[in-house]
């Protein structure tokens, strides 16, 4: 490894903080071993930010873990060196014993670690203040009333309103944000040298996701913190790192300079990537289809109440998921709906299908809006078996490919399963459709006979798909359809579906929280805030010329994956 | 200048980099195991489990084989050796002039008589030799109720002599015989139990998992009065009002009867649970939007993912049923003889006098209950943790 001595070669020695050299992870599974991290080196560097880059299953978690040496059965260390350096002489992590005392001193006063999962990683049964007193008393043997006073203080630094009194509450009163803003007081609480984020705006909306990376970004320079920021959002790294590594495989493929990485890119997978990410910064050039005709679906002031009565009728409470939305679908067009969590997007999108029913409103189906005829059926008066008519013509691609298979169907059997309760195909007629079906999303025919288990997330959407086109629909809808997914695979799933639009003229109505995924697929975008659709527009002027005042700001909270041109610095901030 | 790991120089890689366990291994086999066949391939990585399966095979085959594989009949009493001691095996025999032949024997007993209280106490012989061979003539029976049969597994080769390797009774009968006979009972009144349990269990519990509302809300209601019933005075109850002229098959079914009646709460539970679950998966709202009946749903997509689970459910319930019929046998509102259950054993075992001086009677039956619920229990773990293959 001649070339990792010369990693940081315009760095002083002095500013570094911590080094890894030929770091490697195994995996002793049940049938086979699995090189997670392989020879991994790289620097952190005082007051920089090194971005691990890769996409799932690359190992780029595991090296953290690693390097807090929290990594548990069965995977297990089997070389490298982790160096430390501080104040004192340089510590060699990797040869602290297992839990010993030494590694429990470093992990968190020396190294602190964000998680992905605030959630998980906060306790749920004590306050957020008694689990930050508790690691400063810990690490940094102050009194209580000094842990107390000091608790109330970092809560004031990570932007949470009245720190005194939000103190005395549990993780599941605070919001999402707010968890990940007390999860980072309590990674900074011991002033660690080191910052390890692992994915720490991934659960996050893109606005929220703004001003966490801010909040980070400030207090790393306030204290002069080497950071790792582990992501697979290339426009986070982009708007964030100083120097970049990229994850493949277990091995680290490239790394150097934000700007080199982005407009200079030496290897073959670095250029993929970067040119998957570009790619969905686009529009798809597409004319948009005829909208003069009858529209084909409709959703006429639909709106979802959830609450609860109490016996007597009376109501308790109640919330408005979805409030009072109009839209309209047109033939061969394609209808993103965008908004953050909680929006309602996915509560609109099941109530098009009527797996949620309507509170008010109506939705209103053309069938042969395609030729000009207008006659109109109501969805949400239909009778069952109509619906089910319905449903075989206006179908749904799922956001997660885990768990929308069934894990005991052979792909022949998922494919084949409404082909064969509609009573259309069965015997050797059956695999025969199933076949052409997975021929038609690019999956080979002896993909068959196989369970889901054994594909990966992109193929196991693809599918997904398969089974929505199993009945020859005319309208598809795609809930976050490729939110889970890498983003090389990303892009591929969406040319799979335009191209399966021109072929088999379908119809989508896409519901994402991507906007650049929405800007590559969409004719037309429609904007959820808080139930009710604040903007409609073309893509392109959604997203080059927003109207209202939350789509500017969802819009400019969006990370541009270009180092040149930084966009959530000058981002517009929306108060409703 | 960006850095170029200088790996990029080889074939690009496509996919993570995997190495067998052992060579000759091959990683891809599991990509087309089905569930069942990577459920297996977990369970059978639990040697425990492998083991406690095989005891609790082996108890089902003696109990199948019961006829055949006990020595004498049960019910058949020795009044000339009551509360004889176990005697041991042994392979050879010295004749006069000492020379070692090979000779299957047990040894005989020799009698004492208590000059005050005139209780007669057996002891061990050494001198005297009761030859014992394989597939022996003995007393006639039925194989299974059908067949004539007089042939043994093990038995002393002349009739008439005692061959009592766990020892006998009050009444000369032969504790081997009767664990052999109560194994049969025992284990198959679990079996019994548990599938009518498993029948309300399931099918309650499916009810009130998928419908929800007030059918979840009574089947709930109604798992919590039955779990807060007193078992113990119910079964009291329910057992004397059971007519004393019923056969004591007849009163069999009806104990098993009263026994899952009460236990199928806990799989009912379970499946409720599972139910909740899966219901909520997207693979299940993909069947209902596919077309498919609300029965489809259920019976193919919901029911073949609870399957593994039940079968593990099961394998836990049925040793409770086995101690539910020791308790009940052994309080004497279970089985009652002439039927042979090692509840009904142990009812010989109740004093401490008898304790003291005849212990087989209480050890034997016991360890039985003890070896066969820990075989299940184990079996029960290991088939739950397998029936999970994608957890851990």
């Amino acid at each position: 490894m001649q070339q990792t001595a010369n990693i940081h070669e315009h760095t002083a020695a002095d500013d570094l903080a911590l080094t890894v050299r030929n770091l490697s992870v195994d995996y002793h599974l049940r049938s086979h071993i699995l090189h997670a991290v392989r020879d991994v080196s790289f620097d952190l560097v005082k007051g920089r930010t090194l971005a691990l880059v890769g996409e799932s299953g690359s190992g780029k978690s595991v090296t953290a873990r690693a390097l807090l040496r929290i990594i548990d059965a069965p995977a297990q260390v089997t070389s490298g060196e982790i160096t430390l350096f501080g104040p004192d002489a340089p510590l060699r992590v990797d040869e602290m014993g297992e839990n010993s005392r030494e590694v429990r001193a470093i992990r968190g006063k020396r190294i602190g670690l964000i998680f992905q999962e605030p959630m998980s990683s906060l306790s749920p049964v004590r306050t957020i203040g008694a689990q930050i007193v508790e690691s400063l008393r810990l690490h940094r043997k102050m009194t209580v009333a000094e842990a107390k006073a000091e608790t109330v203080n970092l809560l004031r630094q990570v932007e949470i309103a009245q720190p005194e009194q939000m103190a005395d509450r549990y993780t599941f009163e605070f919001s999402g944000g707010m968890r990940q803003r007390a999860m980072i007081a309590m990674a900074l609480a011991c002033d660690p040298e080191v910052l390890i984020a692992d994915e720490p705006t991934t659960a996050l909306d893109v606005t929220t996701q703004a001003e966490i990376m801010d909040l980070i970004a400030r207090l790393q320079h306030q204290r002069g913190m080497a950071m790792m920021l582990i992501t697979h959002d290339l426009g986070l790294v982009a708007e964030m790192a100083d120097d970049v590594a990229v994850m493949r495989f277990g091995r680290i493929v490239e790394q150097g300079p934000t700007d080199a990485i982005f407009h200079d890119p030496q290897t073959a997978y670095t250029r993929r990537l970067i040119d998957a990410t570009m790619r969905l910064e686009t529009g798809h050039n597409r004319p948009p289809p005829p909208m003069d005709g009858p529209p084909l679906l409709s959703a006429k002031e639909v709106s979802k109440y959830f609450g609860e009565a109490t016996w007597r009728g009376k109501k308790k409470w109640g919330i408005t998921a979805v409030d009072g939305v109009s839209l309209d679908l047109w033939p061969g067009e394609n209808l993103g709906i965008v908004g953050e969590s909680g929006s309602g997007k996915t509560t609109l999108g099941k109530m098009l299908l009527r797996i949620v029913e309507p509170s008010t409103g109506k939705v209103i189906w053309r069938p042969g809006a395609g030729n000009g005829d207008a006659a109109e059926r109501d969805v949400t008066a239909m009778p069952k078996e109509a619906l089910k008519g319905y449903r075989r013509a206006v179908r749904l691609v799922f956001q997660d490919p885990f768990a929308s298979l069934n894990p005991r169907m052979t792909v022949k059997q998922v494919v084949g399963d409404p082909l064969i309760v509609a009573g259309l195909a069965s015997g050797s007629a059956l695999e025969d459709r199933v076949a052409e079906l997975l021929d038609m999303v690019g999956l080979p025919r002896d993909a068959m006979e196989r369970y889901p288990h054994a594909f990966s997330g992109g193929q196991r959407q693809r599918i997904g798909i398969a089974r929505a086109l199993a009945l020859d629909p005319e309208i598809i809808i795609a809930d976050e359809a490729t939110s889970a997914l890498d983003v090389s695979i990303r892009a591929q799933i969406l040319d799979l579906l335009l191209d399966l639009q021109k072929r088999l003229n379908l119809s989508f109505v896409f519901i994402a929280h991507d906007i650049s995924v929405v800007r590559y697929f969409c004719d037309r975008v429609a904007v959820m805030h808080r139930g009710k659709i604040v903007e409609t527009g073309t893509a392109e002027q959604i997203i080059t010329d927003p109207q209202h005042d939350y789509t500017q700001s969802l819009i400019s909270a969006v990370p541009n994956p270009d180092p040149r041109n930084k966009r959530m610095a000058s981002r517009i901030r929306f108060a409703s | 200048m960006t850095l170029v790991s200088h790996y990029d120089d080889l074939a690009e890689e496509t996919g993570p980099a995997i190495s067998p366990l052992k060579p000759g291994d091959d990683p891809d086999k599991i990509a087309v195991a089905s569930q069942w066949q990577l459920i297996r391939a977990r369970f059978f990585a639990n040697k425990v489990a492998v083991v406690a399966g095989i005891i609790v095979l082996l108890f089902y085959f003696v109990g199948l084989f019961a006829e055949f594989l006990a020595p004498t009949i049960p019910s058949k009493a020795q009044p000339r050796f009551t509360y004889a001691p176990p005697q041991s095996l042994a392979f050879f025999v010295e004749d006069a002039e000492g020379n070692r032949r090979f000779q299957l024997h047990v040894k005989g007993y020799a009698m004492s008589v208590d000059p005050e209280s005139l209780r007669r106490s057996f002891t061990i012989d050494p001198d005297k030799i009761v030859p014992v061979g394989f597939f022996v003539k003995g007393e006639p029976y039925k194989m299974w109720g059908v067949f004539e049969m007089e042939r043994r597994l093990l038995g002393a080769i002349n009739k008439r002599d005692p061959m009592n390797l766990l020892g006998t009774d009050s009444l000369g009968r032969d504790l081997l015989s009767r664990v052999i006979y109560g194994t049969r009972v025992s284990m198959s009144i679990g079996l019994i139990g548990v599938a009518s349990s498993l029948i309300i269990g399931t099918v309650l519990g499916a009810l009130s998992g998928f419908y929800g509302g007030w059918v979840d809300l009574s089947v709930q209601r109604l798992i919590e009065i039955i779990s807060a019933m007193p078992t113990i005075p119910l079964w009291l109850g329910l057992a004397a009002a059971i007519p004393i002229t019923w056969s004591p098959l007849k009163v069999y079914f009806v104990i098993t009867l009263i026994v899952s009646l009460l236990a199928w709460t806990g799989l009912a539970r379970e499946v409720r649970g599972r139910f909740f679950a899966l219901k909520g998966e997207d693979f299940v709202t993909a069947a209902t939007l596919d077309g498919s009946s609300q029965r489809r749903v259920i019976f193919r997509h919901i029911l073949p993912s609870l399957t593994s689970h039940i079968l593990a459910v099961v394998t836990l319930a049925i040793p409770t049923m086995i101690v539910a019929e020791t308790a009940l046998s052994f309080l004497g509102i279970g089985l009652k003889a002439p039927v042979v259950s090692w509840g009904v054993l142990l009812q010989d075992a109740q004093n401490i006098r008898t304790v003291a001086t005849a212990p087989w009677l209480l050890i034997w039956p016991c360890l039985a209950v003890v070896v066969s619920v820990l075989s299940f229990n184990f079996l029960g773990d290991g088939l739950r943790d397998a029936a999970d293959p994608y957890g851990h």
